[in-house]
C-alpha cells in the first residue's frame, strides 16, 4: 500500500516567535526552520510500516515555496521513497491545502494519508480533519497507536478522558499525536543517499486549486504579559500570601 | 442570522464546555441553537434546554450515534445548516476532530480556539504556541469555530427554557467503527474545569511521587496536571498534560511543582488567575510568570503545604 506523507516547513519549536513591530505578521526572518515535529512522528510511522511489510511506498509532500525541498530531502533521509514539491505561497490556509492534498490523492491513489495532528506555527489542528472530509474517507485522529489489520486501519486515538479505539475503512486519514513513536535521526549516508530520490514539483494552478485566502490576518499583539511576581522565603509566608493578598484559598 | 453550538456530551451529562462555548455564542447576539446528536441522550437535551440563552434545542438521537463519529455527525450538520450563520463547539478533543470536518463540506475556512469575538466576523485567536495573539478576520458566509473555554465563563446551567426539535438522524457513514474506550478514572475535578490546578514536572522524579500532589490536591479539592516531560518519561498518563499539545488551563490557582516551565507547558496555564512556581532552580524559567515562587525542594515544601492548609 502506498502511504502519502504530508509534511510542514515551519519555525523551530525551540524558537520564541514574536510579532512585527507593527503588528501586521509575525517576526521570522532568519529563524531556524524544521519539520513540524507533528510531521516528523507522521514520516517515522510511515516508515515504520514501511519496514514492517505494510507499506510499499512512502510519498512526502510539502506545500509552500521552494524552501521546503530542505525538509522534503531530511523526510527522504529518514527513509520516505520520493517527494512532491507543490509549489504556492507558503501561507495558504488549512482548506486550500486540504484541497491540494485532495488532488494528490486522486493522482497517487494512496490508501493511507498520515499528517501531523497540528501544526505549531498556526496550531490550526484542521489539515487532516479537512482532507478526509473532502475525500469522503474515515478520520483517526491524534493517533497514539496504528496497526493495520485485515484491510482496515485500527487507530487508538488520545482523548480528553483517555484513550479511545476505531476501526476505521481504507482508505483513511490518520493524525498523528506526540506519543506515536519516537522519529529517528537520519544517518549521513542516508541524507547523501535521499540526495538522488526523485523529487517532482507541481504547481497549485496545474491541481486547479484557489488559494485565496479566506480569514485574512489583520493584526498580531504579544499575548498580556503577567506582573512580575514575588519570591517567598517560605511555606508560611505562601499560605498566607495565597489566603489574604490573592484570597484563592480560604 | 442564527448561532448552532455543538454539545459536548457523554449521552448522559452534558459537559462543562458546552456552557464556556454559550458564553463565546451569546457574544454574537444572535438567537443560539443547541445541537445534539448522541444514542439515548434525552437528559443531554433537557440539561441543554435549561442552558440559558439557548432558544432550540436539534435532536438527532439514533443508535448509530453512541459514540459521535465525525463521519457521523458532520453530514447531518451540514443538511441542516439552514440559516446558521455561526457553528461554535468546544475546542476540546471531540471539537477539534468534528468541526474542521464541518467546515470543509460546508467549503468553509474553520477557525481555531478563538480565545475573544470583536464583532460577527473579526476573533482573536493564539499563535505559535501563544506567544502571538491574532486578530483574523473571515470573509465565509458561515464562521465555523471552536472556543477556548478558559477564554469564556460559563453561562447558567438552569433557568432557560428552550424548545426542542427532533432531526432524521438517517444512517451511518461506515466508513468508521467505535471499537473501545479507556477512561482514566478519577474522583478529582476535570483538569479543565478544576478552580485550582497543582502541576508536576520532571522534578517529582518518578511516578510514585505524585502521591504528594495528590494529597495536596485533596486538601484543596484540586485536580492535579502535569508537563509534558512528566509524560513523556512515563510518571503519568498522557490526559493530564498541560501545554501547547494537552490541555489548556486557566484555574485561579496553579501550583507548578518541578517544572522549568518551556513555552510548550507555558503555552496551556499562563491564563491562570495565580501561579505559583515551587522549584530548586532559581533560574527557572516558570518564576518569570510565577505570581508566588519558592525556591526550595519540592519534596520539603508540598507535604509542609499540606499539613498546613
Amino acid at each position: 500500500m502506498k502511504i502519502l506523507v504530508p509534511i510542514k516547513r515551519v519555525v523551530d519549536y525551540n524558537v520564541k516567535v514574536r510579532p512585527t513591530s507593527d503588528g501586521t505578521d509575525v517576526d521570522i526572518t532568519n529563524a531556524k526552520m524544521s519539520i513540524n515535529p507533528f510531521c516528523e512522528i507522521a514520516v517515522e510511522e510511515a516508515v515504520r510500516l514501511k519496514e514492517q511489510g505494510v507499506a510499499t511506498e512512502v510519498i512526502v509532500v510539502s506545500i509552500g515555496d521552494a524552501k521546503c525541498h530542505e525538509q522534503l530531502r531530511a523526510a527522504m533521509a529518514l527513509g520516505a521513497d520520493r517527494a512532491i514539491h507543490v509549489d504556492a505561497a507558503t501561507n495558504l490556509e488549512p482548506l486550500a491545502i486540504a484541497k491540494c492534498l485532495k488532488a494528490l490523492v486522486d493522482k497517487e491513489s494512496p490508501e493511507i494519508v498520515l499528517l501531523g495532528k497540528q501544526s505549531i506555527d498556526g496550531d490550526n489542528n484542521q489539515t487532516g480533519q479537512m482532507l478526509a472530509a473532502l475525500w469522503n474517507v474515515g478520520q483517526g485522529t491524534f493517533a497514539s497507536e496504528v496497526k493495520i489489520v485485515d484491510g482496515a486501519a485500527h487507530v487508538t486515538r488520545e482523548i480528553d478522558g483517555g484513550l479511545q479505539t476505531l476501526k476505521l475503512k481504507l482508505p483513511a486519514v490518520i493524525t498523528t499525536d506526540l506519543r506515536l513513536n519516537e522519529p529517528r535521526y537520519a544517518k549521513l549516508p542516508h541524507i547523501m543517499k535521499a540526495k538522488k530520490k526523485p523529487l517532482d514539483t507541481l504547481t497549485i494552478d496545474e491541481l486547479g486549486i484557489d488559494g485565496a485566502t479566506r480569514v485574512k490576518l489583520v493584526k498580531t499583539a504579544p499575548p498580556a504579559q503577567r506582573q512580575a511576581g514575588i519570591k517567598v522565603p517560605d511555606v508560611d509566608t505562601l499560605i498566607e500570601k495565597l489566603k489574604n493578598e490573592a484570597k484563592v484559598i480560604a | 442570522m442564527k448561532t448552532l453550538v455543538i454539545a459536548e456530551h457523554d449521552n448522559q451529562q452534558l459537559k462543562p464546555a458546552t456552557l464556556n462555548t454559550l458564553a463565546a455564542a451569546a457574544k454574537l447576539n444572535q438567537p443560539i441553537d443547541v445541537f445534539v446528536a448522541g444514542a439515548n441522550c434525552g437528559a443531554v437535551v433537557s440539561q441543554a434546554q435549561a442552558a440559558s440563552g439557548v432558544t432550540e434545542v436539534i435532536v438527532a438521537d439514533s443508535d448509530y450515534l453512541a459514540h459521535q463519529l465525525p463521519e457521523d455527525i458532520a453530514p447531518i450538520i451540514q443538511a441542516n445548516i439552514g440559516d446558521y450563520t455561526h457553528v461554535l463547539a468546544p475546542a476540546t478533543t471531540t471539537g477539534k476532530n468534528l468541526l474542521p470536518r464541518v467546515a470543509a463540506l460546508l467549503d468553509v475556512q474553520a477557525i481555531s480556539d478563538i480565545q475573544n469575538i470583536l464583532d460577527a466576523n473579526t476573533f482573536e485567536r493564539p499563535i505559535y504556541a501563544g506567544n502571538v495573539i491574532a486578530t483574523v478576520e473571515s470573509s465565509d458566509s458561515i464562521k465555523v469555530m471552536t472556543v477556548r473555554t478558559t477564554s469564556f465563563d460559563p453561562v447558567a446551567a438552569t433557568g432557560g427554557t428552550a424548545s426542542t426539535r427532533n432531526l432524521d438522524a438517517g444512517s451511518t457513514s461506515g466508513l468508521a467503527e467505535f471499537v473501545s474506550e479507556e477512561l482514566a478514572q478519577s474522583d478529582r475535578p476535570e483538569l479543565t474545569a478544576a478552580n485550582i490546578v497543582i502541576s508536576g514536572g520532571r522534578g517529582l522524579g518518578n511516578g510514585e511521587n505524585f502521591e504528594l500532589l495528590y494529597q495536596l490536591a485533596d486538601k484543596l479539592n484540586g485536580a492535579v496536571g502535569a508537563s509534558r516531560a512528566a509524560v513523556d518519561a512515563g510518571f503519568v498518563p498522557n490526559d493530564m498534560q498541560v501545554g501547547q499539545t494537552g490541555k489548556i488551563v486557566a484555574p485561579d490557582l496553579y501550583i507548578a511543582a518541578g517544572i522549568s516551565g518551556a513555552i510548550q507547558h507555558l503555552a496551556g496555564m499562563k491564563e491562570s488567575k495565580i501561579i505559583v512556581a515551587i522549584n530548586k532552580d532559581e533560574d527557572a524559567p516558570i518564576f518569570q510568570v510565577a505570581d508566588y515562587g519558592l525556591v526550595a525542594d519540592l519534596f520539603d515544601v508540598i507535604p509542609e503545604l499540606t499539613s498546613k492548609l
